[in-house]
Formats: C-alpha cells, sequence, structure tokens
C-alpha cells in the first residue's frame, strides 16, 4: 500500500478495501525499521496515530470521511502540535510540549488525517541541508552519504522513503522546494497569505509559507485542499477563495506560455541538472506549450536580499526564547543577564546564532538604511521583475537547485556555499510567488527537480501544469532502492 | 543668570477595551497573576498578532478631539529589548507612522494664562507584564495580565514652560481621554502616567539644553514635585560650571529626589523595524467621518458654553468641566433646580466638592445625586428652606437620610414664611425687649440685626429671613 498515491489510498479507504489503522500501521512500521537510518523523525506519536486512525475509520464508515480522512502523514516540527513535542530541531524547545494546534494542524485533524509524528528539519528552519538540527543530520533515501536538503529534510526524507504518504513543509527561501527537488518529490510553496502561520514557528515573518511536500502533484492538490485557506488568527492571510485544486487538475496546456529565464541557466548550475530541465521544458513544448526566453534581471541579488531580510526578522522571532517561560533554561543562573547569555549561547545551535548575529546587526541604529532598507528595495526590484515577467507568459520554468543531493558535510563549513543552494528558488519567497517542485530526471543516481513559478493565487495552475507533466512521464513514480 | 525651563511630556493612556490590543484575552485589572494571558499574550513559539478594531477607533477619536492629522496608512514597528515581563522580547509600537500626528491643545494653568502646547504625535503599542521583585526571596516574580494592554503614547512638543504649566497640560489630556470614554485615567492602577523630559536654558537661548528623561511619573503631585526638583538640580548644576548629562532618571517619592537609571551610552538600541505580522492599519474618510459623529462635547467647547449659556466665570466654568461626570452632574442639577444656576454652581463647588474631597471619593460616588441635590435647591428657591438650614439638609443627605423633602420634613426644618406667624413672634420679641427698642428708636440701628437673631433662635432657624426683615422693619417703624 505503502508505494501508492494519497490519491488511489483514499479510494480503496472511501471503498473500504482497507481500513485506515491498516494503512496507519504499514506507515509505523516502516517507521520502526528506517527511521534509524534516516533520523527523519524527531517524535513518532504512535498511539496517537491510531486512535487518530481508528477515528477516520469510524468516520469512513458512517459517511462523513473528507478525502484525506485516514491518510496518514508527518507534520514538519516546525508546526506546534497540542500535548506533543514541538521542538524546531533546537536544544531550546527540546523540552517543549505545544499547548495549542498550529491552524494547519488543526485542519487535518478535521479533515480526518492521521499525524503519525513530527519530522526532522533543519534548527529554527535554517538552513539547507538538514544538518543544522540539534537531533542531527537526515540521510537522503537515495544516498544516505547525501543531504536529503532543507529545510523540511526530515519530511523529504520520510516522505521519499514511503515512510508517510505525504507530509507537511515550511519554505522560507526554499525549504520545500530544494528538499523536494533533492528528494525526487513535489513540494508546492503556495502564494505568501494562503496558508495560515498561525502556529508555525515564525523563522522570518515575512518569507514563510506553508505547503505540502508528495509523490505527485495530484497528492499536494490534496493536501493543498486541507491547507490553504484564511485564518483569522493571521493578519497576512488573504481571504480570498479557495478553489477544489484537484477539480483543476484535468486542463489541457495547450497555447501555455513558459517563460524560461535566462538568469535561472548561467554560472553555477550543474550541467546535467541543466540538460535535464532543458528536456523537461522540450517535453511542454510536446504538450503544446510555448517556450519564451524571459529575464529576471535582478533575480540574482535575491541571495544578498534575503541574507539581511530574513535574518533581520529572524533576530527579532526568536527573541522570544529567553530560558523564562518555556524551552531551554541554563543551570544555575547568576543573575539575569547571566540567564539570558546562556539560555541562548547553549539553547541554539551555530547556524541560528550567526543569523541572529546578522539579523541583529542590519537593524542596528546606523546600519539599518544601508542594510535592511535597501535589501527591501531590492526584493520590490525583485517582484517588479516578475511582475513584468508574468504580463508576457503564463509561468516560469527553470532549475529547482544548482545541483543535485550534495555530500553530508560538504558546506557546513562553507556558509556562503550553503546559501548559494537556494539561488533558485528564494526569488519567489522575496515576490511571495506561488512556486513547486517537481522531478524532471535523474543525475547519477541523484533526483533532478524543476522549479515552476506562477503568477499569485495560481497554485491551481502550478498543479494542473505539474499534473499533465507526470502524467507523461515516470520520474515521480521512481523509488529508492533499500526501501521498496 | 535668569533660566527658561523647557518640558516635554509623553503621557501613556491604557485604552478602555475590553480585550487586548493584539489577542482576545480580557483587560480586566486586579485578576490572579497570569490568569489573563493567553498564548498570544505569553509569547508561545508560533503565535501571531490579530490588532483589536477598537483601539484604532480610540485612537482616532482622540486624534480628531485635538486636532491632529489622522495618519490614513500607519505602520506597527518592533521595538526589540530584553526584559522578563516582555514576553516576546519585542514590543508591538509605532515609530514612523503613527496612527496621530500633529495636534494641538489650550491649557488653562491655575495661575497662568491659557496658552496652546502642541501634539507632536500618539501611537499605539501594547503594555509589558509586571516584574515583582518583592516576596519571592530574591527571585523575581512576573505577572503578564498586563502584556498586550493597549496604550496610546501621547507625546507633547517641548513647549511647556514650568512644572505647574506640565500639570495642566497632564490634566487636560486627562480629562479628555475621559470625555472621549477611550481610558479610566485611573492613576493608581497605572492607566494613565507620564515620563517628562526636562532641560533648562538661559532666557532667551533658542536652543536646547541637555535633558534628561524622567520616567514612570504616575501622579499629578509628583510630576510637579519631579520637574521642580529636576529643574533644580540642572541649574544648580549649571550655575557651578557643570553640565547636564543625558539620561534616564527615576523620581523616589519617598526621598524626592531623581536618580539615573541609564546614560545615553547604555541606552539600548531598540532596532526597530516594521513587525512583519501586521499589515498598515490603511483608513479612509467615511470611517474617519464615522468616528467624528461619535465625538462628545469635548472639554473647551463645555467651558465655552458654560460661560455663555449659564453665565459661570471661567474659573468656575474650569472647575465644573475637569471631568465630564462633574460637568454632568452639575447641568443635571442646574435643571433639576429649575435654572438656578448660580446657586447651583455654589453647592456643587462648595459642599459637594467639599464632602468629596474630605471622603476621597469620585463625584461617581458621591451619596448625594444630582436629582437630591437639584430637588434640595429646588426647595431653596421655593422658600420652603433657608440656606442655612439647607446646610443641614445637605449634610443629612449625605449621611444616607434619604432625600431632601424627606429631611425637611423629619426635622421639622420646613421655613416659616405665614407672615401672622411671624408677626406675633417679633411682636413677642419687642415686648420682651424693651431696653433695646428703646435704644433703637433713639437711633442705634445696628440693634436691628439683634432683634433678627431673636426671631432666628425662636424659630430655630426656620422663619423666612426676607420677610421677616420686611416685617421687624415694619413693626419697628410702628410700633
Amino acid at each position: 500500500m505503502y508505494k501508492q498515491t494519497i490519491a488511489s489510498l483514499s479510494d480503496g479507504l472511501h471503498q473500504g478495501t482497507f481500513s485506515s489503522v491498516e494503512l496507519t500501521r504499514q506507515c509505523l512500521e516502516r517507521i520502526n525499521r528506517y527511521n534509524a537510518q534516516l533520523n527523519c523523525f524527531i517524535t513518532v506519536t504512535e498511539e496517537l496515530a491510531l486512535a487518530d486512525a481508528r477515528e477516520a475509520d469510524r468516520r469512513l464508515q458512517s459517511g462523513e470521511a473528507a478525502p484525506m480522512t485516514g491518510i496518514p502523514i508527518a507534520h514538519k516540527d516546525i508546526f506546534c502540535t497540542d500535548g506533543v513535542k514541538t521542538s524546531c530541531a533546537s536544544r531550546m524547545l527540546d523540552n517543549f510540549i505545544a499547548p495549542y494546534d498550529a491552524t494547519v494542524v488543526a485542519s487535518f485533524k478535521n479533515a480526518g488525517a492521521v499525524m503519525l509524528g513530527k519530522t526532522n528539519m533543519d534548527e529554527f528552519a535554517m538552513g539547507s541541508s538538514n544538518e543544522t538540527s540539534f537531533y542531527g543530520a537526515v540521510g537522503n533515501p537515495w544516498d544516505s552519504t547525501k543531504v536529503p536538503g532543507g529545510s523540511s529534510g526530515g519530511s523529504a526524507a520520510a516522505v521519499a522513503a514511503r515512510l508517510a504518504l505525504g507530509a507537511t513543509g515550511t519554505d522560507t527561501g526554499g525549504s520545500i522546494r530544494q528538499p523536494a527537488a533533492l528528494c525526487g518529490l513535489t513540494g508546492l510553496k503556495p502564494t505568501y497569505g494562503r496558508v495560515s502561520r498561525y502556529g508555525m514557528i515564525a523563522f522570518a515573518s515575512s518569507l514563510d509559507q506553508g505547503g505540502p511536500l508528495t509523490y505527485t502533484a495530484e497528492d499536494a492538490a490534496l493536501m493543498l485542499n486541507v491547507m490553504a485557506g484564511f485564518d483569522e488568527k493571521d493578519s497576512t492571510s488573504i481571504d480570498q477563495a479557495v478553489p477544489d485544486y484537484c477539480a483543476g487538475l484535468n486542463q489541457c496546456i495547450d497555447g501555455l506560455k513558459i517563460g524560461v529565464p535566462k538568469e535561472f541557466f548561467g554560472e553555477g548550475l550543474d550541467s546535467v541538472v541543466g540538460d535535464r530541465v532543458e528536456q523537461a521544458i522540450q517535453q511542454f513544448e510536446k504538450m503544446g506549450a510555448t517556450i519564451v526566453e524571459v529575464s529576471l534581471p535582478n533575480s540574482m541579488l535575491s541571495v544578498p536580499a534575503y541574507y539581511v531580510v530574513a535574518p533581520a526578522e529572524c533576530s527579532s522571532n526568536l527573541s522570544r526564547f529567553d530560558g523564562v517561560r518555556y524551552g531551554y533554561r541554563c543551570e544555575e543562573p547568576v543573575d539575569l543577564m547571566d540567564l539570558y547569555k546562556r539560555s541562548r549561547g547553549e539553547g541554539f545551535g551555530a547556524e541560528v546564532k550567526r543569523r541572529i548575529m546578522i539579523g541583529t546587526y542590519a537593524l542596528s541604529a546606523g546600519y539599518y538604511d544601508a542594510y535592511y532598507l535597501k535589501a527591501q528595495k531590492l526584493r520590490q526590484l525583485i517582484s517588479d521583475d516578475f511582475r513584468r515577467a508574468f504580463a508576457g507568459v503564463d509561468v516560469i520554468i527553470g532549475p529547482t537547485t544548482p545541483t543535485t543531493a550534495f555530500p553530508v558535510g560538504d558546506k557546513l563549513d562553507d556558509p556562503i556555499q550553503m546559501y548559494l543552494s537556494d539561488i533558485y528558488t528564494i526569488a519567489a519567497n522575496l515576490a511571495g510567488l506561488p512556486a513547486i517542485s517537481i522531478p524532471c530526471g535523474f543525475s547519477d543516481g541523484l533526483p533532478v527537480g524543476m522549479q515552476i513559478i506562477g503568477a499569485y493565487f495560481k497554485e491551481e495552475q502550478l498543479l494542473n501544469i505539474a499534473h499533465q507533466y507526470q502524467q507523461e512521464t515516470d520520474w515521480h513514480k521512481q523509488m529508492p532502492e533499500g526501501f521498496s | 543668570m535668569n533660566w527658561e525651563t523647557v518640558i516635554g511630556l509623553e503621557i501613556h493612556a491604557q485604552l478602555a477595551t475590553k480585550s487586548k490590543i493584539f489577542s482576545s484575552a480580557s483587560t480586566t485589572y486586579g485578576a490572579d497573576p497570569n490568569t489573563q494571558a493567553c498564548v498570544v499574550d505569553l509569547g508561545m513559539p508560533g503565535v501571531l498578532p490579530v490588532l483589536n478594531s477598537e483601539v484604532v477607533r480610540m485612537a482616532v477619536k482622540f486624534g480628531l478631539a485635538i486636532n491632529a492629522e489622522i495618519t490614513m496608512r500607519s505602520v506597527f514597528a518592533r521595538k526589540n529589548y530584553f526584559y522578563p515581563d516582555l514576553p516576546k522580547g519585542y514590543q508591538i509600537s509605532q515609530l514612523d507612522l503613527p496612527i496621530v500626528g500633529q495636534g494641538r491643545l489650550e491649557i488653562h494653568p491655575e495661575d497662568g494664562e491659557s496658552r496652546t502646547i502642541g501634539v507632536t504625535r500618539a501611537h499605539l503599542e501594547e503594555d509589558a507584564g509586571k516584574s515583582l521583585h518583592e516576596d519571592f526571596q530574591g527571585c523575581t516574580g512576573v505577572d503578564l495580565n498586563r502584556a498586550g494592554t493597549p496604550l496610546l503614547e501621547i507625546v507633547s512638543e517641548p513647549e511647556l514652560r514650568s512644572a505647574k504649566e506640565a500639570v495642566a497640560y497632564m490634566k487636560k489630556i486627562h480629562a479628555l481621554v475621559r470625555y472621549l470614554e477611550i481610558s479610566d485615567g485611573n492613576m493608581q492602577e497605572g492607566s494613565f502616567r507620564c515620563d517628562a523630559n526636562v532641560s533648562v536654558r538661559s532666557l532667551g537661548e533658542t536652543t536646547l539644553g541637555t535633558r534628561t528623561e524622567i520616567k514612570n511619573l504616575n501622579s499629578f503631585r509628583f510630576v510637579e514635585r519631579a520637574i521642580n526638583i529636576e529643574v533644580e538640580r540642572q541649574i544648580e548644576l549649571l550655575e557651578n560650571g557643570g553640565s547636564v548629562t543625558q539620561e534616564t532618571r527615576l523620581y523616589d517619592s519617598v526621598k524626592d529626589e531623581t536618580r539615573p537609571m541609564r546614560s545615553k551610552e547604555e541606552a539600548f538600541d531598540y532596532r526597530y523595524f516594521p513587525d512583519p505580522d501586521l499589515l498598515p492599519v490603511t483608513l479612509d474618510d467615511d470611517y474617519i467621518e464615522q468616528v467624528r459623529r461619535t465625538l462628545p462635547e469635548l472639554p473647551d467647547d463645555k467651558r465655552k458654553r458654560f460661560i455663555s449659556q449659564f453665565g459661570l466665570t471661567p474659573y468656575e466654568a474650569d472647575v465644573l468641566t475637569a471631568s465630564h461626570e462633574l460637568a454632568n452632574y452639575f447641568e443635571c442639577v442646574q435643571k433639576i433646580s429649575g435654572g438656578e444656576t448660580k446657586l447651583t454652581a455654589s453647592w456643587v463647588m462648595g459642599d459637594l466638592m467639599g464632602a468629596l474631597n474630605k471622603a476621597g471619593l469620585e463625584i461617581t460616588a458621591s451619596s448625594v445625586t444630582a436629582e437630591m441635590l437639584g430637588d434640595m435647591i429646588k426647595r431653596i428657591s421655593d422658600d420652603t428652606i433657608s440656606g442655612k438650614l439647607a446646610k443641614q439638609v445637605f449634610n443629612a443627605m449625605w449621611q444616607g437620610e434619604g432625600d431632601a423633602d424627606a429631611i425637611i420634613e423629619k426635622k421639622g426644618l420646613r421655613q416659616v414664611t405665614d407672615s401672622g406667624a411671624i408677626e406675633q413672634i417679633i411682636d413677642d420679641i419687642l415686648v420682651g425687649n424693651p431696653q433695646q427698642l428703646e435704644q433703637y428708636r433713639a437711633g442705634k440701628e445696628k440693634l436691628f440685626g439683634f432683634f433678627v437673631g431673636q426671631v432666628m433662635k425662636a424659630t430655630q432657624g426656620k422663619a423666612n429671613p426676607a420677610q421677616v426683615n420686611i416685617i421687624l422693619k415694619k413693626k419697628l417703624t410702628d410700633f
């Protein structure tokens, strides 16, 4: 059963071919078997999962079931889960049991989905390799010597190894799309404001957005149907009607105008990755799409702009972790300053501290205009680039990442190289645009991802284009050896 | 050298909303520690602020009342600093685009000329919790009930020139927020407090001297004391060849001194930036007009009306419009009394306010209601009781013995207005005091008062004084 998509398993559950308890048990067994090797779960909520599954079976039998009812999924450990440890993969929150559910978590509960547990991630979502986690690195199911990407690396590995049928992730600069690409999955970052951020522990508030990691675009549509929507608890969520993303999946893409930004195929792009994406673009052409070269002249400034805005916001967002009310507190503090310094010094890892320091500096008196304000101006220029491009094309396609999964430890000591692995994904966050990564081939046995960026609130279109591509190709159907 | 004092005030008025500025927790004062702090107020991971629209309405109301520019697109910013009673490690406030821009206010200092004072801005922000340093055996307790309570910070231009003016300004703002019903102004509970920026310069100088900021003054008396002491300290420093250090100071009311808290060098870098969790607050003209229509009569307008409509003196009008509760009380008494304006003003400002002050009560807690006082004044004007006996009636009402008519009946205080009865009493007195009568007739007219006194004594003060005068005069001439 674990080899099937959510869409087909949902049919099986509704037809009574098997129960949610059976399906959940199978996932739990796989977690027991493979988690030690992959380290993709921080917490496995076995008993809760089985209780959820029994309740789902009751709903399925009584005809009150929704499409996601009974489907076992995992939540990135950045989403608060009432009564369950929510660590953000940090020592700071190793002892933190959230007293409430994030809106996304509550939505899946209401839909009857089964929560298997909480997945590993880069600490506070800061990283592109899942190596900054307090709970240790996560293995890429395609090659355990390689990283799964990050920050939603645990969610990506868990789904790629078929330990969970789908997982939630969050994407601040590529944290859903990059691991999806490196693990051969479909990963969608919706438009900023489409999915509620309430209960999603903030990294950079103006960039963070939750979304699904799944095998297929159809499964992503099923999950987005649950996640999307206005939330009065999140002032930045947008009150706009949510379409049925599954209903929009069978639109013909004949006549679709695809923009290909020349800046995304320049220096730094691995040639095989470039070839695979070119081949995918040719595939779209065969399917009736028109290919147009576009230019996003400021997109290459997105990494420097991002590494001012995101750290600035994080330096403030992470101030609440002070050892006073919850979370890690140092032993025997001698006074208040000692409590702050040691609790934060010992509770946060190196990358988190680096970003807090960068952000604190960027917001300091005398530097604010030169860094924060300037970065905001760049952000506007990047948005303007996209606005101009979307005047002539429907979507923009390019590589998700410059390379396939890189070796564990490879970039850990070189933050700039690590930051550059998000060079193609960050622009969509800065502009708030929706973007999806889908598998489009392999290089040396490792998956290659292609990114499709859409205009605001065009998730339906992105999912349809991805689904149409997946009807013609089978990259998304490949499974890593050793987990089948 | 002659010195000029320059003062600017930053007043924090707690807005009287039911729930907090960014969460749905209650703002009620006095609950058990940490029972009115929800996950948002506690700064739990993942929570987000949602603006309470009521605070926007209240701030706009205030802005309109001081003729200020209302910012059509105002922005919340984060003020970052660490303190245990600041749960998020930042306070949500407004910096560059406050909701209320430049406005102005007229003040009427007790012994000075009326002046117009500029208000630089007023912005919305959340209050912090409270750190409790006692009762925790050397540790500090944190109560987050107050965290997230809405505040309007009202910043004046440095245009106040004395402690008395500063107090007059603060009292004016205090009255205004209560008139507008946007704050209860309760200073004991910390709902209304201020920071004073104080500097001195030689008279005629146009640039400002180095200022100090005195934090957290929570009574009018402390504001006046603290400023006067600080001004003296600064002048003494400068006259002795020293200089003022820019710093934050605390006023110690027990020792009656100000002392340094932190200097400019130690000042925090708050690293303000726009809060990405909140959208800018955008207003339109319709909204502003809608709020404008809810404005009550403002203190200055009421003061002018009291002078023109009731013929009160500016001083009486000042006193009676100091709070809208007092002004309402006055108008209510005046109406019930049948338009006895002068008598009403004199009773309200005299016996009533005297009794309230003595008991330390607000007008709203008066045991003599406006209806009771109005009815009593009616009994003075219709000659049922004399003004002198009315004091007895008032005291009895204050003690809770009932309304004026009941007390007059019970105590038999009804004025004797039966001229036949008064004539009889006067006749008896004239007969009983032949010596004085002779002296009066011989030209010692001062004795008239003696006879009046005897009549009053004989009637226990109940004889109508005017009637007594007329009849007595007649009898003395005719007898």
